[in-house]
């Protein structure tokens, strides 16, 4: 068996004598959908910062790629490999769609110290940005400033920021949050096609997205992993259901 | 109408260099200093531009680097004329009238004070920004004023205009002509700068620091760059100021010059080239034309303040094209 990209262990978070995530491990392998799914309020937002860097774990440790980065900062998470997408598009919303797309491409350059050469004339970071609009179909938007854009074309262009990153792994909060049934099934068959390139952990609440695309499935109840298993398990699973799908399932 | 804004740009700058020449034509030195004032002044106010217009950062405190850039002027010029040296007890250095050793000089000294301004105001932002570049503005206003040696409240006069090899400073066309082609090379770097990668990237940072941290790139270090390279700009202009006044006194590090500068972007138009142009040329005309009528000229500058924020968030160059400015 080959070793997983994303190796999570024993990661805790309280605040106060809240329990917010519970001595949560997880792997994610390569060329995997490994889905999160939980009730409101259930920690997976909480998890989701411990893992990219933006909230410091009380306890666990978190290995990409074999690399121990619990240490590292957002930044140094994302240089080593780690692109996150929002629940809520942080977006430069007075930028243009190529703009944004541009930024992602000197942030995985890491050279944003250039100060005369217009950054939208450098073949290099435009080439990049290009190839991750094609890919997630929002060529056709290219010039579009970022608040014009649909509810659904933004999280496409999350998406496509997330791209130019080359990243090892993709970590996705809710990318299918607010879109229609049309833009849900679109953007599924887009992270089918992802996961090739790199692993994908994904946050979602759409249970047709998830049943449609994870490989394997983990359910987080009150800051804890109650079930890990393929689809098949999960569905069949008592606990699982009892906790949360309740009759849905 | 909606004007292009390239030709709005070019229209300003040809303005700004057509009014001191028909003044030259016409004999009235007083109007090429006048416009003098607004170059200088729009020079610093370009500076502020790069931290406040691309990276949102509200400095209430850039007189700082103004004071700074005018009592390097004044004290190596006080030296100079004095024919003292400045004592350091171990070693002493000469002061000097020559322009450009000044602008190296304060150049130096405002990027030091940036760094070090900026390393810990950034750790805060919002109102704490504000009020925190706001209190070191303050710190170097009362310094000023307490140093006796250089005239404290006072001032320092300068006898005559610094030199600049090959020019008559002291002719007020060839004064202008050198502030306005630092305000252009300034004007130049902002708009390059503007466009570029680090332009861009601390353009997003205003906007979403946390998209630019997922990027992998972090925000405090784009802003501190920028807020350095301000202060510099700024810093360059207040030299400049003390040369065209032939004179700097604590006056220039006060907390209202950092208000002032604020205003003349706001009014031109926040992040915008040629924002500050505009504004300084706005506010050197109001403070001719109104001031000559009342004292109180600053109730006007004061409506069409309001008119601006509550009506045309863009300021001038956002009504004229139809384009709003950076949200700050």
């Amino acid at each position: 068996m080959s070793d997983p990209v994303l190796d999570i262990s024993n990661l805790s978070k309280s605040f106060g004598a809240l329990r917010a995530t519970d001595d949560v491990s997880l792997t994610l392998m390569p060329g995997e959908i490994h889905a999160i799914i939980g009730p409101n309020g259930a920690g997976k937002s909480t998890l989701i910062k411990q893992i990219c860097g933006n909230l410091r774990s009380d306890a666990g440790r978190v290995h990409l790629m074999g690399r121990d980065v619990s240490s590292f900062s957002t930044q140094a998470r994302a240089n080593a490999g780690l692109a996150r997408t929002f629940q809520i598009s942080e977006l430069a919303m007075e930028d243009s769609v190529l703009e944004n797309v541009v930024l992602g491409a000197i942030g995985a350059e890491a050279r944003p110290w250039r100060f005369w050469r217009k950054a939208l004339d450098t073949p290099a970071l435009v080439e990049r940005a290009d190839a991750a609009l094609d890919r997630v179909g929002l060529q056709g938007a290219r010039d579009v400033i970022c608040a014009n854009l649909s509810h659904g074309q933004r999280r496409q262009l999350e998406v496509a920021v997330a791209l130019t990153l080359a990243p090892k792994a993709f970590v996705m909060d809710e990318p299918m949050a607010g879109l229609g049934a049309e833009g849900s099934k679109t953007l599924t068959g887009f992270l089918d096609s992802l996961r090739d390139e790199a692993p994908i952990l994904l946050v979602e609440h759409d249970m047709d997205a998830v049943f449609a695309l994870a490989d394997r499935i983990s359910v987080l109840v009150y800051g804890k992993i109650i079930a890990t298993g393929t689809v098949d398990d999960i569905r069949s699973s008592a606990v699982v259901r009892d906790a949360y799908l309740g009759e849905e399932a | 109408m909606r004007l292009k804004e390239t030709y709005l740009n070019a229209a300003v700058l040809l303005g700004l260099l057509a009014v001191p020449l028909f003044a030259l034509v016409t004999d009235e030195p007083f109007t090429i200093t006048l416009v003098t004032r607004a170059v200088i002044l729009a020079l610093a106010a370009v500076g502020l531009n790069i931290a406040l217009g691309i990276g949102g950062l509200v400095s209430f405190g850039h007189a700082v680097f103004f004071g700074l850039g005018g009592y390097a002027m004044g004290i190596l010029a006080h030296h100079a004329q004095t024919y003292t040296a400045m004592d350091f007890g171990a070693f002493s250095i000469a002061g000097t009238k020559v322009m450009p050793v000044i602008w190296v000089v304060a150049v130096t000294l405002c990027a030091l004070v940036a760094l070090l301004i900026g390393l810990l105001s950034l750790r805060t932002s919002g109102v704490y920004f504000i009020m925190i570049t706001l209190a070191f503005g303050q710190m170097f206003f009362y310094f000023a004023i307490s140093w006796a040696q250089y005239g404290g409240e006072d001032g320092l006069s300068i006898y005559v205009r610094n030199d600049f090899p090959g020019l008559n400073t002291l002719v007020p066309i060839q004064y202008f002509g050198i502030c306005f082609v630092l305000l252009a090379l300034a004007l130049l770097l902002f708009h390059r700068l503007q466009n570029a990668p680090f332009g861009l990237a601390l353009n997003a940072a205003r906007q979403t620091a946390a998209r630019v941290e997922t990027v992998g790139l972090t925000p405090m270090h784009l802003k501190l760059v920028a807020f350095v390279i301000s202060g510099v700009i700024t810093g360059l202009a207040g030299a400049l100021f003390a040369d065209l006044n032939r004179f700097v006194s604590p006056s220039m590090f006060s907390w209202q010059l950092s208000g002032e500068l604020i205003v003349l972007i706001i009014i031109g138009g926040v992040g915008r080239l040629m924002g500050p142009v505009i504004g300084a040329c706005v506010f050197v005309a109001l403070e001719h034309l109104l001031g000559g009528l009342t004292v109180y000229w600053h109730i006007y500058l004061g409506l069409i303040l309001l008119s601006i924020v509550l009506f045309a968030r863009g300021g001038v160059i956002g009504l004229l094209t139809g384009k709003e400015g950076a949200h700050v």
